[in-house]
């Protein structure tokens, strides 16, 4: 997504994506509430979680890309994001002011974010989407060393950039939209790993930071759990919240040191 | 007229070039008889806005043509697909890439992407392609060098490199000299020259540098306010035709020094 936006500070939390995936769970939950009983049964269904998370992050990723189509500044972009992140969040707060507390409870602990509390049917979706996801992404991996180019270069070698574009947004919405669903909004583990893989690997080869930001990914996701389970306590804190943490203090130093920044 | 049918590489018919959008069409050149055959270095000579970069972006298909029709190898230009166009036309743009930790190698690498697999991997007849194009520029020392590390005129050496690399019989280089100083620029026309008659590259540079267009240009094409003119550069000096480049009182052409004076 850095590489196609052609910024680094592009991230799925960043461009209102997640933002996007909260507001379908908010929707989905808080809505049922406000309609009354006849959604109660699907709402506690996690497969309808994460359609409804998908749906809410494609639908803010779309119309990212509308904008982004207008607008060339990429900062531009980040801050329109930003705003659609916060057009969301309205949105979820109007829905939950009209909401009972009972759902509002349900959806307050969803958005903290956990990575517990799934049962090995849920981690089967999960990972049967997981697998889709990954699937749409390994043929982007050629055109996307091309885009390092920039648009102009990488269609004069004859790739299809709308096609490109559309398999990495609907990539990115259904993993975005799957992991939202089941663990949570979490923040900027998307934006900040792909640079720590980069000052790792010293590449812009997607062949190799694709895998290796998976596995980064995992692993950063891994020790703030570890942090968030608090060890020799009884407390578990909102993975959310660690990941922020330690995820905005990255951005910062980014912004700060803008002229390091590489695709 | 007799044409050698196989010299005839790029060729356009009454060609309009301009923008059109639903309300009106905005005709920037008509009626455009463009012949650029094998082997042959074409300068694009034309004063800002007149419409160079257009006809280049008409001719590499970045954008529509408003009418007429242009020629590939004695095929519609249409009719090819964008993998089978970027093995006929490679590009060399005035943008800056974005900043990236791709090598030189790396990027030159990527030319020879119309004719990898899915993945992107290099075979032993694209190292060998990417060798022959770094043997013609000369640039072996930097193969491993990032490419924010070079200087201007480097990296656009590179950048023309990386469209050798791409194998085509068609270069379309959009002002390559731009940001150069005058010695990378002289080297920058010396190496184009080089390659359209060693190589037999058919080379279609735009340029402000008249003097220069003038000295190594095989042919000069003369975009001016009433039309297209077309020649070797000392029958246009000989006609007068490149005095109608510009039409200020200000400045004429001096056909002793072979540059624009002040009037």
């Amino acid at each position: 997504m850095q590489t196609l936006f052609r910024n680094p500070l592009a991230g799925p939390y960043v461009l209102g994506i997640s933002s996007g995936a909260s507001l379908g769970v908010a929707i989905l939950i808080l809505g049922s509430s406000i309609l009354g009983g006849s959604f109660l049964i699907f709402s506690s269904s996690n497969i309808m979680l994460s359609i409804a998370a998908s749906l809410g992050s494609f639908l803010v990723l779309f119309a990212v890309i509308l904008v982004a189509k207008r607008v060339k500044n990429t900062m531009t972009i980040l801050i329109i994001g930003l705003m659609f992140g916060s057009i969301t969040a309205s949105t979820i707060s109007v829905l939950a002011y009209f909401s009972s507390a009972e759902y509002l409870q349900q959806y307050l602990f969803w958005s903290f974010g956990s990575l517990g509390n799934l049962t090995w049917d849920e981690i089967l979706i999960f990972v049967i989407i997981y697998l889709i996801g990954i699937a749409l992404v390994i043929p982007t991996i050629k055109p996307l060393n091309t885009l390092l180019l920039g648009e102009n270069y990488a269609k004069s070698l004859g790739i299809n950039f709308y096609k490109t574009r559309n398999l990495i947004l609907i990539a990115t919405s259904l993993l975005t939209g799957v992991i939202t669903a089941f663990s949570g909004p979490i923040a900027f583990v998307g934006l900040a790993t792909p640079h720590i893989t980069k000052l790792v690997f010293n590449t812009s080869n997607h062949k190799i930071l694709i895998p290796a930001v998976a596995l980064f990914g995992a692993i950063i996701m891994l020790i703030s759990d570890t942090i968030a389970q608090l060890p020799n306590s009884e407390y578990t804190l909102p993975i959310n919240a660690i990941t922020t943490l330690f995820g905005a203090p990255v951005v910062i130093w980014l912004l700060v040191r803008k002229k390091k920044i590489n695709l | 007229m007799l044409d050698n049918k196989q010299d005839n590489i790029l060729k356009s018919k009454k060609l309009s070039i301009g923008y059109s959008s639903k309300k009106q069409r905005n005709i920037i050149a008509k009626d455009l008889d463009l012949n650029l055959i094998k082997g042959e270095l074409v300068c694009l000579l034309g004063k800002n806005g007149i419409g160079k970069s257009t006809l280049l972006r008409t001719l590499t298909q970045v954008q529509p043509k408003l009418s007429g029709e242009i020629f590939i190898q004695n095929n519609v230009l249409e009719d090819y697909t964008p993998s089978e166009l970027s093995k006929q036309i490679s590009i060399v743009l005035t943008e800056k890439i974005p900043p990236s930790n791709l090598t030189v190698y790396e990027l030159i690498a990527l030319g020879r992407q119309p004719y990898t697999n899915w993945l992107g991997t290099l075979t032993n007849e694209d190292i060998i392609q990417i060798n022959l194009a770094l043997d013609q520029t000369n640039l072996h020392d930097l193969v491993n060098k990032r490419c924010d590390e070079l200087s201007d005129g480097q990296l656009q050496r590179v950048m023309i490199c990386r469209a050798l690399a791409q194998n085509t019989d068609i270069i379309i280089l959009d002002e390559p000299t731009a940001h150069l100083d005058i010695q990378h620029k002289i080297e920058t026309f010396k190496l184009l020259q080089t390659l359209a008659h060693k190589l037999h590259k058919s080379i279609l540079i735009s340029t402000h540098e008249i003097q220069l267009a003038i000295q190594t240009g095989d042919k000069l094409w003369l975009m001016i306010k009433d039309g297209f003119l077309t020649g070797e550069p000392q029958t246009l000096i000989k006609n007068d035709n490149i005095n109608q480049l510009f039409d200020s009182e200000l400045i004429k052409f001096d056909k002793k020094s072979n540059q624009f004076i002040v009037n």
